[in-house]
Order: structure tokens, then C-alpha cells, then sequence
């Protein structure tokens, strides 16, 4: 649910990463986070345990430049990828405007994948949202590595909708900004579209 | 799904006054008014040093977290809570259950101006905010993006 202030002519927008424990959620951010210009981000906060996992959210805010005189801004959430972290998942979706599903590419982690996906979807419906409605976009990412299962087969598993998908290696950036890109879009397509 | 929050200039700067108005009447540091979603709405006082935006985010957690475990122990929402630490204290109010109302304070007032003081603006806060809705449901109050172009939209990312 943005925010449009016609007094300060902002308008703010949620984005929120999804996906299974480990499959990059927090790199993604990161990874925008040392990228962008010092003037058109905040800080990026991280509630994570002692071994660096996301306990509840990792939060960064993003300016992306006006339209029609209004500063378009982002906030970008994270939610704990861990399944007993249940409850504070849902949370984090409360008045999202955007999704990103992350999934791992690595072969052992498809039930992984599937299993959050189906998460999101029942979580996002018990916030009035529709999975096959909201904008969505699916990154899959860990290209690199050795085990990753074809781009064809994780499409079949998790892109029913096909929304728009991208090959990702969250660490050095491959695919990152155009995931980004794309759910910034697909959430400004969605406004002009109005309530 | 809730309606988008929609701020308009003049309701803006009545929050704006009434938040002004708590931090003198309360004598607080700082005051804050957050969406529950995460938005910073407005603030007042001795702004300077903070990072507005991660509190407001924060803040919305953390009210989220607590309604959480409301919920879990047959509770609607906390309403109200108080943080206190050595220097400086925070005491936090869900208004309308939309919005928060934040007050950073120290020493030189006390807690019970503090909540004395929060109750008026929480009331006052309450009217506009149902005011605004009503407003921002009204027909003719379309998106003002319903005019932007996918140009528009594009030029944002050609950096």
C-alpha cells in the first residue's frame, strides 16, 4: 500500500524479497545497497542473529528520481527465510506494494522453493492480497554453482503466472538491478492503474 | 486489501501542527508520526540527528511484533508502550489503528505529562486521519498517476 503525499509530492512504495533460508534475500540488498549513490539511499538494517541469518527483516530506502514532480521512493524489505519464522513473514507483508521471489537455483533446494512459494501465497492471502494479482517478479538466483537445475525446469516449478523472471548471482550483482528495475515497474504500472 | 494512504495539504499541516503542538505540551525531544506500514508521516522537535526513515521503519515493526503477540495471548494490539533507557525514553501510541504516535523524551519532563499530553494529540490525530479517509474515498479523487506515461515510468531507470 504506497504512500503519496501531495503536500511534501512524495510517493512511497514496499517492496518485499521473499524466498527460501538462504537463497540470497540479504545479498540482493546488500548488493544494491553498495551500489547506489550515498545521496539517493539510507541505511540498511539488518535484524539478524549472531551467525548473520535474518531474524526479522532487513530494511533499505531507495530514491529513485521524480515522475510528474513527485520523488518516487522504495522501501525494500526482506522477510527471514527460516521456516519456523512464520509469523514475523507475515508481518512484513502487511501493506506491500511489490514482490520479489527468490529462489535458489541448486537442485537440493527446489521443495525449498516451492515449499516458500506456496508460503508467500497463503501468507499474502491472509493480508487481502492475491499472489496471481500483486506485482510480482521471480529471480532465480546461484546461477554459478555447479548443481543449478535449468532456467526451464524452475520456470515450470514457479512461474505459473509467468511474471517477468531473471537469471541472478546476487553476490557480484548479475541480475540484480534489473530485478529491481522490473518489480519498481511493474509497482508504478500498478498505481496509475489507481485503487 | 486497505486503502492507500493519501496525504493532502491540509490535513498535512494540521498533523503537522498537532505534532509540533506535543512535543512543546509534553516537552519532548522528538515526535513522530508513523504509518503502520513503515512511512514516515511527520515529525517535530530535534529531528536533526536521527534517521527518520529507519525509525519509522522500525517502529513499524516493532508495533507489528507486539500486535503480534497480542493477538497470541487473546489480546486486540498494545495500544500503548514505553521504552525507557538511561538517557532518553520513547513511549509509542497506536492512533486509529492506522498510524503511530512516537515521543522521544529525557529527563527534563516526566512520564505522566508525557501520557497526559499524547492523549489530546492521539485524539485530535484520530479526527483528521478519519477525516482524510473519508476524503480519500470520495469519488473524483482519482490516482494522480492515472496520467503517467510508460516514458515516464522508464526514464526513472535511464540512468
Amino acid at each position: 500500500m504506497s504512500f503519496i503525499n501531495y503536500s511534501s509530492r512524495e510517493i512511497n512504495c514496499k517492496i518485499v524479497y521473499y524466498g527460501p533460508g538462504l537463497c540470497g534475500k540479504t545479498t540482493n540488498l546488500q548488493y544494491i545497497y553498495n551500489k547506489t549513490n550515498p545521496e539517493t539511499k539510507g541505511k540498511l538494517i539488518s535484524l539478524s542473529t549472531e551467525t548473520d541469518r535474518t531474524l526479522f527483516f532487513d530494511f533499505l530506502p531507495l530514491s529513485l528520481g521524480e515522475i510528474r514532480g513527485f520523488k518516487t521512493r522504495f522501501h525494500l524489505y526482506t522477510v527471514p527465510g527460516q521456516v519456523f519464522y512464520d509469523a514475523s513473514r507475515k508481518l512484513i507483508l502487511k501493506g506491500v506494494d511489490g514482490v520479489v521471489f527468490v529462489a535458489d537455483s541448486q537442485m537440493e533446494r527446489m521443495e525449498a522453493n516451492i515449499e516458500s512459494l506456496d508460503n508467500l501465497r497463503t501468507n499474502l492471502a491472509e493480508q487481502g492480497y492475491d499472489l496471481n494479482k500483486v506485482p510480482f517478479v521471480v529471480q532465480y538466483n546461484k546461477r554459478d554453482l555447479p548443481n543449478a537445475v535449468s532456467v526451464d525446469e524452475l520456470h515450470k516449478a514457479l512461474n505459473h503466472r509467468n511474471v517477468p523472471e531473471f537469471q541472478a548471482v546476487a553476490p557480484t550483482g548479475v541480475g540484480v538491478f534489473d530485478t529491481l528495475k522490473m518489480v519498481a515497474k511493474l509497482v508504478l504500472t500498478e498505481l496509475r492503474k489507481g485503487q | 486489501m486497505a486503502t492507500q494512504l493519501v496525504m493532502y495539504e491540509e490535513e498535512f499541516s494540521k498533523i503537522n501542527a498537532v505534532c509540533d503542538r506535543l512535543t512543546k505540551d509534553a516537552n519532548a525531544k522528538v515526535v513522530f508520526l508513523v504509518d503502520k506500514n513503515g512511512q514516515l508521516i511527520s515529525a517535530a522537535g530535534q529531528t536533526q540527528n536521527i534517521d527518520t526513515t529507519s525509525l519509522a521503519s522500525l517502529t513499524a515493526g516493532n508495533v507489528a511484533a507486539m500486535g503480534g503477540l497480542a493477538k497470541l495471548i487473546g489480546e486486540n494490539e498494545f495500544p500503548n508502550q514505553f521504552h525507557e533507557g538511561a538517557r532518553d525514553s520513547l513511549y509509542m501510541t497506536i492512533v486509529g489503528s492506522r498510524v503511530v504516535l512516537v515521543v522521544i523524551f529525557d529527563n527534563r519532563t516526566s512520564l505522566g505529562l508525557v501520557r497526559l499530553r499524547i492523549k489530546k494529540a492521539s485524539d485530535e490525530l484520530s479526527k483528521i486521519f478519519d477525516a482524510l479517509l473519508k476524503k480519500t474515498e470520495s469519488p473524483g479523487m482519482g490516482s494522480p498517476f492515472a496520467e503517467i506515461s510508460d516514458d515516464d515510468i522508464d526514464n526513472l531507470f535511464s540512468e
